[in-house]
């Protein structure tokens, strides 16, 4: 292992987002504040949700998750996209670096940015709402496990994308659907049977339902399911992303 | 002496296109070898080979030993290579992107000290602290030759490092890759420049439709004539009057004030041909006389000579 190299690496994913913070940290942590502003306002009292806590201590968590996971999916699909785009790929092509460091030093960052806008949403919504904390376990390994799985797809759509739009595509028909249908602004109880029924096949959804479990006690399905859907998305996503840098898919001829 | 760069049975087919057709070369360890051909010959195939960005449909490539495939840690370690197009990472600064590579290939703040030489060999000591976005295309192209030096590569590879390149950067790369050179640096290099070939290198390959049509020392292939060749375009104050026959015979271009001839130097020499065109009533205002392509000549030397 090229300790040393794979260390350069995640430094220079981590420092790629904090030189634009404004856009990589705070903008998404306003966009999710204002989420949180609205749909409590508007929905706070009108919404059936887990046992006897109110919509917008409920409404947190999943605000939180849908930020690591947009944001953690942002940061690898736009690193590759941008370096395959411009040619500074080659930079890191040449280099002794195997293709798991590649891959871990840009899921790591991701991970990284991730729970920065997690956190960083987390503490200002405080500032709004109590929330409980059933059992902070949960709350890491969710977290973690998610920010890694959408790191990885993040990986998955630089390597696939050859251009913007094609990302811009893959952002908007893929990640934001499965994210806003995820049950981030309601618990699936509320939907109608087929709505519930499909939303078990959304993998978002057992992200959020199992970090909201850490805070409340209290869950759609099984936590330890959750946790194994999760677990088992990026066991077998990151075999697919070793496996596509393995073949050169799109980075080499 | 040991091979610092080994190429066997090298194939390569992009689609349909059989971009290398079987390509074996040695180079030698401390040789300064030069690789030329037209654009499309597949110089830059042939590099990225070398290099891992592409991977070759059969046969191997070994750095100074070391199989760029199956044992490519080491292989990377031994090569640096400068990319033709002016890429770089628009979020980085000079010493940033310097210090990141470093830290690529494994090395850490001890390199500095070799960074710092770097820098201040390739003239970049005043823009240390500048975001690449803002350094013109020279400055970059310097930063690009740091960047495949960083990790001290006895083996370095220069994918055409002058193209586009103002004359005066052009001398002073010329005097850096030489030092390299005296060092004990082996350098491949591809070029168009026959001025920047003779300068520099021992011995030629000449690649051209994926294989290897010629190789030899220099000197042995400049002897076969092909140094010879000029070419100049002399301009007129007036419309000159009818040439003769044997100046007619080297025209390649005419337009009503000026003709552009092409010569061989052993048999006629600016000077006497200037003389013969005053002699004729030619009034010759400025001259011009052009870089020749060092492959045009070569590959025509090579059809000329076919039987």
């Amino acid at each position: 292992m090229n300790w040393l190299g794979f260390r350069t690496l995640f430094i220079k994913e981590t420092m790629r987002f904090t030189k634009v913070y404004l856009q990589t940290l705070f903008a998404p942590m306003i966009t999710a504040l204002l989420y949180l502003l609205i749909f409590a306002q508007v929905l706070e009292g009108r919404m059936d949700v887990l046992g006897d806590f109110s919509y917008t201590a409920f409404l947190i968590p999943g605000l939180v998750m849908m930020a690591v996971i947009q944001n953690s999916f942002a940061n690898s699909s736009s690193s590759l996209i941008q370096s395959k785009v411009t040619g500074n790929l080659i930079f890191v092509m040449v280099t002794p670096l195997s293709y798991l460091e590649i891959y871990l030093a840009f899921t790591l960052a991701a991970v990284l940015r991730g729970i920065l806008v997690g956190l960083s949403v987390y503490i200002v919504a405080l500032f709004f709402v109590q929330l409980p904390l059933f059992n902070i376990f949960y709350i890491i390994i969710f977290v973690l496990m998610s920010s890694a799985v959408l790191g990885t797809l993040g990986v998955i759509a630089g390597i696939w994308a050859e251009k913007f739009d094609q990302l811009a595509g893959f952002t908007n028909f893929i990640i934001m659907p499965l994210s806003f249908l995820s049950g981030v602004f309601y618990s699936i109880h509320s939907l109608p049977p087929l709505w519930q029924t499909l939303s078990h096949f959304n993998p978002f959804f057992y992200m959020i339902d199992g970090f909201r479990y850490g805070f409340f006690g209290t869950s759609d399905v099984n936590p330890l399911f959750s946790l194994g859907v999760v677990a088992t998305f990026l066991v077998g996503l990151a075999s697919f992303t070793l496996y596509l840098l393995h073949s050169g898919y799109k980075i080499r001829d | 002496m040991s091979i610092a760069i080994s190429v066997k049975h090298i194939h390569k087919t992009f689609f349909s296109v059989e971009a290398l057709k079987g390509i074996n070369l040695e180079i030698k360890q401390g040789e300064f070898f030069g690789l030329l051909g037209p654009n499309g010959a597949g110089k830059s195939t042939l590099l990225n080979i070398m290099s891992g960005l592409t991977r070759a449909d059969s046969g191997n490539i070994a750095i100074l030993g070391h199989d760029v495939v199956t044992d490519y840690r080491s292989a990377r370690l031994n090569l640096g290579i400068v990319p033709q197009e002016l890429v770089f990472d628009p979020f980085f600064t000079v010493r940033e992107v310097l210090k990141i590579q470093a830290g690529y290939f494994g090395l850490d703040h001890r390199c500095n000290a070799w960074i710092d030489e770097l820098i201040e060999a390739l003239m970049l000591s005043d823009k240390t602290n500048t975001n690449m976005r803002a350094l013109s295309g020279g400055m970059k192209r310097r930063v690009l030759i740091a960047q495949a030096l960083v990790h001290k590569p006895p083996v370095v590879v220069l994918d055409e490092p002058t193209a586009g390149v103002d004359v005066e950067l052009r001398k002073s790369l010329w005097v850096f890759i030489k030092k390299l050179h005296r060092e004990g640096h082996t350098i491949l290099l591809t070029t168009h420049y026959l001025e920047e070939a003779e300068s520099l290198c021992e011995r030629i390959a000449i690649l051209n439709h994926g294989k290897i049509v010629a190789l030899d020392h220099t000197t042995t292939l400049l002897d076969q004539g092909v140094g010879n060749q000029r070419s100049a375009t002399l301009f007129f104050t007036e419309t000159p009057p009818p040439l003769s026959q044997d100046i007619t015979s080297l025209i390649s271009k005419q337009d009503r004030l000026s003709i552009t001839v092409e010569f061989d130097l052993s048999r006629i020499t600016l000077p006497v041909l200037l003389e013969q065109l005053k002699k004729q009533g030619c009034k010759v205002r400025d001259i011009q006389t052009e870089q020749i392509d060092l492959e045009d000549i070569f590959i025509d030397t090579i059809q000329r000579n076919k039987p």
